[in-house]
This record gives C-alpha cells, sequence and structure tokens, in this order.
C-alpha cells in the first residue's frame, strides 16, 4: 500500500509537469508572450505537488505505528493493564502483533486475538488512508497549478522559490541533527539524575552497572560513579596519543624536508591507507596479534600482563591516528611561508637545523590543533576498545592492567534488550552525554586554533 | 668598524664554521634517520595488519567437504512427508562402509562418526530430494561439508602432537578421518558458502550474504538520503547563502559533526528513530538512516570544495546572458563540479561501510540466519558480521572473521579506487 | 630623470671576487639562464636589472647555491669566489652560505624575537663561545643593520613586531652577523615604502666598506643610486656588464639602451 501511495504521488507529478507544461505551450502558440518559458509552468505544479504531498506521506508513515498501538492498548477490556509496569505492556504490545502477523504461539487469550484483529483492521485502514489522503492532496493541488498557468504567472520564480527552500530544509538538518543530538541525550540523562544524583555520577569511584538493580535499590548502591570509566578511557587515549605523535610528527617532517619527491609521493597515500582501514579491523587486530605478542613480551620478561590490556587497545589505537597526526603536520608544515625556509636556508643552516628551529615553531599552532582533534577521536574511538579493552572499570593509571572506557560502557550497556526505563540503559545515555560534551569542547578548540593558524599565514 | 673585513680576524668565520660542520651535519642524519624509522615503523604495521589477515583469513575461502555415494533409502525417506525424513541416518549408512573400524550396532561410535558431517549437512540432502522427490530409492553422488573440528585438521591448524584430552578431536576421530582421506572422499574446494550462506551457529555453514545484503540496503538508504540533501545543504551554502548569523551557525554545526564521535550517532539513532519514532531495530534501513547523518558532513564539504574550484568567470559568462542564479548554478556550477562531488560522496560511503558502532548500538549485531529481502528486513552488516565472528568461540570463526576483513577491505579498495580513477579521468586544470 | 644621480667612483681597482663562467641554468625543460660571464669585484656594490622573468633573481640566487632547495632546477658551468668553484662537490653549501649571506624581497624575519633572530647564524654556525661575545656580535650587526638604535631596548620583542622597513634592516643586520664576504640581496626594497627604501639604500652604501654586495633590482634609479657597477640581463641573457655610469649614460648594446628608455619592460 505504501509503495502504491508513492506511485500515485509519483504519477502525479508527471501528469501535473506535462498538463502545465501542455497549457503553457498552448498559450504561447496561441500567441501570448509567456513570462516564463513551459518548462518552468511544468516544473512548478511538479514542485508543488512533490513537496507537500511526500511530507504528508512520510510523517504519516512515521506516525502511523505509534497511532495504531496506542489505539490497540486503549482499546483493550477496561482493567487488563491495571497494576502492570512498562516493560509488561510492551510485551503484551509484542504478543498482540506478532499474532496480528500471523505467529501465534501457544493458546493466546481471547482479548489479545481480539485486539490482534483490530490492529491488523486498523493498519489496513491507515493504509487505505494513506493511499486516498495522497490521491485527493495530489489531484487538489494539481487543478490549483494548473489555474495558475497564465502568460504573466512567474512560474521560474515560483519554482526557484520552491527549490531555494528546499535547499534551506537541506542545509538546517545539519542543524536538526546536532539538536537531535542534544535532546536525545539531555532528555534520557535527566531520567538518569533522577534515579543517580549527579554528583554520585560525577564523583562515584565504583561503576558496576552490571549489578541486577531494583528501582529502589539504586541510589543506596552508588555504583554508577564515571571516575573509573573516564579514567580508563585517559589511560587508553594517552597510550594511543604518546605513540601517534612522534610517529606521525617524525614522518611527516621527513616526508615534507626530507624525502626525495619520488619516495614522498608513494608513502604519502600508503600512509593514508592506515587512516582508511575500518576500526573493526583494527580491533580484530588487536586482539589477534597486538595483545597476544604483549603478553608473550610480558611474560618473557616476568612482567605480569592482564589479558586485555589498555596498552593493547591504546596502541593499535595510535597506530589509527598516525596518518591523522601526520596527514595535519604536513599541512601545518607546508603553510609555512617559503620566505621563512629560505630566510633559514640562506643563513646557512642545514634542512634538520632549519625544520627544527624555524618551521616546527611556526607550524606549532597547526599541529597542536592537529593533536586536539586526535585526542577527542581517540576519546571517541569506539570499535578498537570494545574489541580489545576490557569490560570491568578498573581506577587503575598502569596501561598494563585492563581498563574499560566510555564508549565500551556505551556499547556493552546498550547491546541486547535496552527499554528505556532501565537505569543501564540510561546510564549509557549520560556517559554519552558526558562524552559529546568532551569532544565537543576539544573540537571546537581544536578547529578555532587550526583555523587562526591559517589566517596567520594567509 | 673594518677590523672584522676578510681575513684580518685571527680566526675566520670560515674555520669557526668548519670546525662544528661534521657535528652539525651528523645531528641532520639523525634527525632523517629518525623519520625513516618512524614511517617504516607505520609501515610495517600496515604491514602486519594486512598480513595477519591475509595469513588467518585465506584458509576460509577453502572449504574441506566429503563426497559421498548415497543410497536414499525410501524406508528412511518416505515421499509423502517430505520435507521430513531421517536425512541423518541416510548420510551415516553411505559413511560407515568407509569406517571398517566403527561398530555399526554401536550408537555411541556412529554418533561419534557421524560428527564428521557438518550440522547442515542432512539440510543439503534434504533440499536436494525435496527438488527432485524421484531420487528416492537411487544412488546419489552428494557432496556435504565437514563439520569446523575436522575442517581445522585437515587444513592443519589442529596439532596432532598436542596431549589427546587437549584436543577437540580424539585419536578415534582422526583417525576415522585418516581412513576417509586415504579413500580419497575428502576434498578441499573454494569455499562458495562464505559469500552464497547467510550467518550461521556453525562457522562452516557460515556465509557472508546476510551482511552483504545488509551493508548493501544500508549504504543504498545512505546515498539515496545523504546524496540529494548534501548537496542541496553544499550548494546552497556555498552559491546563495547570505552571509549571516544563520549560515555561520550552520556551517560551524557541519563542520563539529564531522567530528563527532561515531557511538554518539547511535545513540541519536537508539533514542530518536528507535524510541521516539518506534522504527523496527536491526533494520538496514535505520542503518541506512543514521549512516546518512554522519555521511552528509562529508558530502557536504566535498561538494563545497569541487563549487569552489569551478572558476568564477563561468558563473559570469551564464550570468552574462541572461540566465538566472539558479539557472546557472544547476546548468553549468553543478555539472562542472560532479566528477569531484562523485569522488567526495564514494569517499563518505566508503567511511559509512566501514562503519561499526552506531550500527551495533541499532542492533545490527543479531543473529540472523536468512539474507534481508529488503531494507526493512532484520540482518547484520559487514562489519557488524566481523564483530559478531570475531567474539565466537569456536575455532573456525577466527579464520572466517579474517576472511570477512578482507572482503570488507576488497570492497574498500575498490571503492576508493573508482574514486581516484574519477579524480584523474575528470580533473580539470582551470 | 633627475633624481638619476650616477655616482663615479674608482672601483677598478678592486681584485675580482666572484666571477662566473658559462653558467647556465635550467628549471626542468627551461633555459633560465643563457651561457653568462661576469667577473664581480670586491668591496663594491653591483646592480642586476632586466625586465621582470630575464633571469637576474634566478642568477642571484645560484651565488649562494639557494636553487638547490628547488627540485627541478640545475646549474652547469662555474661559479668562483676567491677562485674557488662553489659547485666543487667537496663545497658544503651550509658552510658557503655562511659566506654568502642573502636579504630577500620581501622582510622574512623569524617569529622569534629581534635578538634571537640575529643571533640565529651565529649560534648555529657556532661563532660565539660565550653569551658576552654573542651579545657583542648581536650589537654590532644589528649597529650595522642601522636600525640599533630603534630596537636596542626591545631586543626580546618579536621580530616580526617591527615596521616593514625595520624588518628588512633586521634581516640584513641578521644576514651579517654569520661575518659574510658576500651580500647577495634580491629586490630588498620592493615591499618598502619610499623613506624605508631611503633608509635601505643609505645603508647599502655603508656596506660597502666591508662586503661584496650583489643587488638585484626592478628600479633602474635605485641601481644608479646605489652601485659602481650594474649588469643589464635580457631573456636569460648577460646582455651588457659595465661600470654604473657608463651603462646609464652610454650603453653599447641597442637593448640595453631601449631598457634604459623605458621600451622594454
Amino acid at each position: 500500500m505504501t509503495t502504491l501511495a508513492f506511485a500515485i504521488l509519483l504519477a502525479a507529478c508527471m501528469v501535473a509537469y506535462a498538463l502545465n507544461r501542455r497549457a503553457a505551450t498552448g498559450l504561447r502558440d496561441g500567441g501570448q508572450r509567456l513570462h516564463s518559458v513551459s518548462g518552468y509552468h511544468g516544473l512548478f505544479a511538479l514542485l508543488m505537488i512533490l513537496v507537500p504531498v511526500l511530507v504528508v506521506i512520510l510523517l504519516w508513515l512515521v506516525l502511523q505505528g505509534a497511532v495504531v498501538n496506542r489505539l490497540v492498548m486503549s482499546s483493550l477490556p477496561e482493567g487488563t493493564l491495571d497494576g502492570l509496569g512498562k516493560g509488561q505492556v510492551d510485551l503484551i504490545l509484542a504478543e498482540i502483533q506478532s499474532i496480528a502477523g500471523g505467529r501465534v504461539f501457544g493458546e493466546p487469550e481471547v482479548w489479545k486475538i481480539a485486539a490482534a484483529e483490530r490492529f491488523s483492521g486498523l493498519l489496513q485502514s491507515a493504509a487505505l488512508g494513506l493511499v486516498l489522503v495522497t490521491a485527493l492532496l495530489s489531484l487538489a493541488i494539481m487543478f490549483f497549478a494548473r489555474s495558475k498557468v497564465s502568460a504573466e504567472f512567474r512560474a521560474r520564480q515560483g519554482a526557484e522559490r520552491i527549490i531555494s527552500g528546499l535547499m534551506i530544509f537541506c542545509s538546517v538538518i545539519a542543524i536538526f541533527t546536532t539538536v537531535g543530538i542534544v535532546a536525545s541525550l539531555a532528555f534520557e540523562t535527566v531520567k538518569f539524575l533522577k534515579l543517580v544524583p549527579l554528583t554520585d555520577f560525577l564523583f562515584g569511584t565504583s561503576w558496576e552497572p552490571q549489578i541486577p538493580i531494583r528501582a529502589d535499590q539504586v541510589a543506596a548502591e552508588g555504583a554508577f560513579g564515571w571516575l573509573p570509566v573516564i579514567v580508563g578511557t585517559i589511560v587508553i587515549t594517552i597510550v594511543a596519543i604518546v605513540i601517534a605523535i612522534p610517529i606521525g610528527l617524525l614522518s611527516a617532517i621527513y616526508l615534507n624536508e626530507f624525502a626525495p619527491k619520488p619516495v614522498r609521493s608513494v608513502c604519502k597515500p600508503i600512509l593514508e591507507v592506515l587512516a582508511g582501514v575500518p576500526t573493526v579491523v583494527y580491533g580484530f587486530f588487536a586482539i589477534l596479534v597486538v595483545a597476544p605478542a604483549i603478553r608473550s613480551l610480558g611474560a618473557a620478561w616476568g612482567i605480569d600482563v592482564a589479558p586485555n590490556t589498555a596498552l593493547a587497545a591504546g596502541g593499535v589505537m595510535g597506530i589509527m591516528l598516525v596518518p591523522f597526526i601526520s596527514s595535519f603536520a604536513d599541512d601545518a608544515l607546508s603553510a609555512v611561508p617559503r620566505a621563512l625556509r629560505d630566510g633559514a636556508l640562506a643563513l646557512g643552516a642545514t634542512r634538520a637545523e632549519t625544520v627544527m628551529n624555524v618551521l616546527f615553531p611556526a607550524a606549532i599552532p597547526g599541529i597542536v590543533g592537529g593533536v586536539l582533534l586526535a585526542v577527542s577521536r581517540a576519546i571517541g574511538e569506539t570499535m578498537i576498545v570494545v574489541m580489545a579493552a576490557g569490560l570491568m572499570a578498573n581506577l587503575t593509571l598502569n596501561p598494563l592492567e585492563s581498563v574499560t572506557t566510555v564508549t565500551v560502557q556505551i556499547v556493552t550497556l546498550l547491546i541486547g534488550d535496552t527499554s528505556f526505563d532501565n537505569p543501564k540503559t540510561l546510564a549509557a545515555f549520560a556517559l554519552g552525554m558526558m562524552l559529546f560534551i568532551v569532544t565537543l569542547i576539544i573540537n571546537i578548540f581544536a578547529l578555532r586554533i587550526v583555523r587562526k593558524y591559517r589566517e596567520a599565514y594567509d | 668598524m673594518t677590523d672584522i673585513s676578510h681575513g684580518s680576524a685571527p680566526q675566520t668565520t670560515i674555520d669557526k664554521v668548519q670546525a662544528s660542520l661534521a657535528r652539525r651535519h651528523r645531528k641532520q642524519y639523525i634527525l632523517q634517520g629518525f623519520g625513516i624509522v618512524a614511517i617504516s615503523i607505520a609501515f610495517l604495521m600496515l604491514f602486519i595488519l594486512l598480513w595477519s589477515q591475509i595469513a588467518t583469513g585465506y584458509k576460509a575461502f577453502m572449504q574441506t567437504n566429503i563426497t559421498l555415494e548415497v543410497f536414499v533409502d525410501p524406508e528412511e525417506v518416505d515421499a509423502g512427508k517430505l520435507p521430513r525424513g531421517n536425512f541423518d541416518d541416510v548420510l551415516v549408512a553411505a559413511l560407515l562402509p568407509y569406517l571398517p573400524n566403527v561398530d555399526a550396532s554401536s550408537r555411541a561410535d556412529v554418533r561419534t562418526a557421524s560428527g564428521i558431517f557438518s550440522n547442515g549437512a542432512q539440510f543439503y540432502l534434504r533440499n536436494r530430494i525435496v527438488e527432485d522427490p524421484s531420487l528416492i530409492g537411487q544412488t546419489i553422488t552428494m557432496r556435504v561439508p565437514v563439520s569446523d573440528p575436522y575442517d581445522q585438521l585437515y587444513k592443519e591448524l589442529v596439532d596432532r602432537d598436542t596431549p589427546e584430552n587437549l584436543r577437540r578431536l580424539d585419536n578415534t576421530q582422526i583417525s576415522n578421518f585418516d581412513q576417509l582421506y586415504e579413500a580419497g572422499v575428502i576434498t578441499s574446494r573454494l569455499n562458495t558458502a562464505l559469500i552464497t550462506n547467510a550467518d550461521s551457529r556453525f562457522p562452516e555453514l557460515a556465509g557472508l550474504k546476510g551482511a552483504l545484503l545488509g551493508s548493501f540496503w544500508a549504504l543504498l538508504t545512505c546515498f539515496l538520503i545523504a546524496f540529494p540533501l548534501g548537496i542541496g545543504a553544499a550548494v546552497y551554502l556555498e552559491e546563495f547563502a547570505p552571509k549571516n548569523k544563520l549560515s555561520d551557525f550552520i556551517e560551524v554545526n557541519i563542520n563539529n559533526l564531522a567530528a563527532v564521535p561515531s557511538v554518539v550517532f547511535g545513540l541519536l539513532a537508539l533514542a530518536v528513530f528507535i524510541g521516539w519514532f518506534g522504527m523496527p531495530r536491526s533494520v538496514p534501513f535505520v542503518g541506512g538512516l543514521t549512516l546518512a547523518l554522519m555521511t552528509m558532513p562529508t558530502i557536504i564539504i566535498a561538494t563545497r570544495a569541487a563549487l569552489k574550484a569551478v572558476p568564477p568567470s563561468i558563473r559570469e559568462a551564464a550570468l552574462g546572458v541572461g540566465a538566472s542564479k539558479q539557472q546557472v548554478v544547476f546548468g553549468h556550477v553543478v555539472p562542472l563540479a560532479m566528477p569531484g562531488i562523485l569522488t567526495g560522496t564514494i569517499i563518505g560511503l566508503a567511511q559509512a561501510l566501514g562503519e561499526t558502532a552506531p550500527l551495533l548500538l541499532i542492533g545490527m549485531n543479531a543473529f540472523i540466519t536468512s539474507a534481508p529481502g529488503s531494507p526493512f528486513d532484520s540482518s547484520t552488516a559487514l562489519p557488524t558480521q566481523i564483530f559478531i565472528w570475531a567474539d565466537s568461540p569456536e575455532r573456525g570463526f577466527v579464520s572466517r572473521t579474517s576472511a570477512a576483513i578482507l572482503v570488507l577491505l576488497t570492497f574498500l579498495i575498490a571503492m576508493n579506487a573508482i574514486a581516484i580513477y574519477l579524480r584523474s579521468k575528470f580533473e580539470r586544470k582551470w | 630623470m633627475d633624481d638619476l644621480r650616477v655616482v663615479t667612483r674608482d672601483i677598478d681597482t678592486h681584485a675580482t671576487k666572484i666571477s662566473a663562467k658559462n653558467v647556465q641554468v635550467y628549471y626542468g625543460e627551461t633555459h633560465a639562464i643563457k651561457d653568462v660571464n661576469v667577473e664581480i669585484k670586491e668591496h663594491t656594490v653591483t646592480a642586476f636589472i632586466g625586465p621582470s622573468g630575464c633571469g637576474k633573481s634566478t642568477f642571484l640566487r645560484s651565488i649562494n647555491r639557494m636553487n638547490d632547495t628547488i627540485d627541478i632546477c640545475r646549474v652547469e658551468g662555474d661559479i668562483l669566489i676567491d677562485g674557488q668553484d662553489i659547485y666543487d662537490r667537496n663545497i658544503d653549501p651550509v658552510q658557503l652560505r655562511a659566506r654568502v649571506g642573502m636579504v630577500f624581497q620581501k622582510p622574512n624575519p623569524f617569529p622569534k624575537s629581534i635578538y634571537d633572530n640575529v643571533a640565529y647564524g651565529p649560534k648555529i654556525h657556532g661563532l660565539a663561545r660565550t653569551k658576552a661575545e654573542l651579545d657583542e656580535i648581536v650589537e654590532k650587526s644589528l649597529r650595522r643593520g642601522a636600525i640599533w638604535d630603534e630596537v636596542k631596548d626591545r631586543l626580546h620583542a618579536p621580530g616580526t613586531g617591527l615596521s616593514g622597513g625595520q624588518q628588512q634592516r633586521l634581516c640584513i643586520a641578521r644576514a651579517v652577523a654569520t661575518e659574510p664576504d658576500v651580500l647577495l640581496m634580491d629586490e630588498p626594497c620592493s615591499a618598502l615604502d619610499p623613506i624605508a627604501t631611503a633608509q635601505v639604500e643609505e645603508l647599502i652604501d655603508q656596506l660597502r666598506e666591508s662586503y661584496t654586495v650583489v643587488i638585484v633590482t626592478h628600479s633602474m634609479q635605485q641601481a644608479a643610486r646605489v652601485s659602481q657597477k650594474t649588469a643589464f640581463f635580457h631573456l636569460g641573457s648577460l646582455v651588457e656588464y659595465g661600470n654604473t655610469d657608463e651603462i646609464f649614460t652610454n650603453p653599447k648594446d641597442s637593448r640595453t639602451e631601449s631598457y634604459i628608455s623605458g621600451r622594454i619592460g
């Protein structure tokens, strides 16, 4: 039925285009001077139908599920749902839906079967309604648009105004997305903070969300202190950055200043490949190769190494960040004006002295901006740590121990069954909120530094 | 001040410079050496990464099979009762003649011997007979996969010298397998099931079909949404937007969105698409929607760069003959910028293809044994399938994970190659 | 052209400092300098003039091997300083550039303090053993750059904060701090206003006492004001070389004459 609605829309658009175009051509052939060429009359009609009807169809599809569910649930016999928790109500709804879908398990109660019938009935009428509304609306607009055709009508301006509106809408999606992120995170975080006090969350030193918690027990348990989680994140980020900065910077300096052209043109893209490898691949690499290697190294030296050390996850993350840092450093070094380089060389500085004493200090702001973006990326990186870091929150700074990170906790808390009234689920959103805020601050700061730096040398 | 003129100083500049020259050059070589070491470490890591995946993954592209002459006993398989029937027993009956040591009357012995068949072997036989019931009562040649432990044994991933109690196969099982091998019924063939099967709990049956289709539907959705919306936004911001607070704010938003951690987009999708809009879980359409939000900033940034590269003279020329601003932009500027836009889009889609975390949060890591027929059927995606297999305890999944990684990397390389080709083919020097 | 006051000085008694023999410079496929032969005298200001793109800067940059930093650039022929071939395999460009200082078209102070800018050359070359010696060199160089009085109270302020003319004199001070024999100047006044130009020109005339100065300029008036010898380049060739007053008053080549009278350029 949905397909039918879209087909009607498509057909209506095409018919309206043809109608208006023909009408306009007719006027022109009748000797009138048209303000807009006939194609624009057609385009105007097409857009007039396409935009509003498409909006109606999409809204209908988004809303119909929720409306039908609510109607079905409210029409259940009096008292059926009394005293049931939200989870149980959801379960009943799911059962009704599956009965309506033809998957009957066991012997459902009569009222459920009745509700299921009502459910499929409502769905059918909703689909029928959609088709009807689509057809009627399209037809109405088609007549309206047809009536507009005249020699004076500014069809081009009309069509262009609609197109402008569409483009503005596209641009504003970026704002919608940000608002959506903030709203969804904030909404769930507020719910979380009703269950767990903010101070416990921010300053608690124990993170044990896996413990089964009854709703009245949460605050007393105090198992939602994010400190060990953020400390683990910081440990892994530091390991990653400590590896990525020297390798990335030295590669950039070598490629930018010393490498012969052919070497540079081969090495740069190869380095970029490291940035294109999906993080899930790095994660598997960490557990398949790096973690066992570190463990056997530790065993050989008699050091006690945890099975999923921060070192393995952080090290692999560091490798992932190398091209990131090196390309920022490369850009920053290239942006230093040639005059400074020439000035140093003309004084008799060696190329190494030129780089270290003149170019590098001048490029520092750009490089710092790049490093900050790399830090924000390391904090937000998910798959490597989900696969290679630990699950248990461990308040330690030792990179040889197993630690967990914010992103690991978000993913493990949300994988599997999630309902939105469970403190476990809400805790993930609270962590997500913190992650978003921290990375946002770093990003804004870093982007500002980078932009200032570019302006300084433009 | 003439005392410093050349030659009159006790020690000339040249001599002083000479004195430290060797040391200064040595410093330069050291810095250069560090640079080469740094690059070598990065390359070495890339090499180890790729090599480890190839070395473990290539084995999954072969599958050990057993080929038997199977007599489809009408006693066991009744044409009237299809698709039910004792296909298991039919296969075992065909197997036992090769294993004289197995006591056909001992149920334990027979069960041990039949463990060599993959769990899915009976379904291969069943499907063939359901397709053509006239085979009942005849002898047919069946080639079925062996189960994972035997597959590992054949690929020499099981060390025969390990003490028996630490092995997954005991001595009897190994000797059974060796007898079959000597009888010539064990063969190794290209593992087409890796592409044509969907996921399975049994490594020898597990394939990527579901994941590939899931990724395809998700990317298609992502493309259909992000491409037009991204171009619309970029064209507006680059060509039409007035320089005001709103444009600046949009711009800041786009730049920041490009740097928001992907897992946050997952949270957005979970809360808004699934929680508030009531969209279904584990569905490629929702995955594609989420990926579209993440890909849009990439496409917008690439498109704006491509539009900027079109020289203003083109715009002026078209405006000069009386075209409207929109006619200029859509008739001339956008078509000229298309190669750049497409390149950026392909690179954005390649990133989206490898994106895992947001798909995990919307449940695309479910265990689903059938391939999706539409973007609204539950499925996994290529990267989430890698995650699932990497998490699976069976040994056979290790090489399959690497094989899946190789498949994913192949797609990424292909997409990037197309992007590079487009760029070099259509790149215009103004 | 009343400011074209040609200064005649007795210069032919000076020894030859730089001598170029059959110098060819190529940028990739382009033959930028064609067969240039020139003898540059000690303690003299020699001006290279010619229309833009004639190769005068390129030739200047090959005297301290700055062209080495451009990948596609290739120099053939011999350039001798004090009789020594600077393109000899045994010559280290680093050492050469300590002897042959250079000042660029646009003032390019390092983003460091005034003091550090001037001290940089002596520091890397190890010319001063103690801080006091370094202080002395810096002061001497800044005095010689005729900027000491303007900056002596703010030696540790950033060099980029000075005005354009001050920056250029700072760069000259930086170049002379390594006590070179030769000072190459590539259009040192083209980015400066007339007052700063006059200051720098006056400085160049003083520098002649201690150094051999070679200056590239697109301004004929400037060449006439500051130089004793002038070389006219056209399309990569050295057309005419001689005493400045002769070149300007009595050019031998018709191309020189056309340029000076404003018909080429």
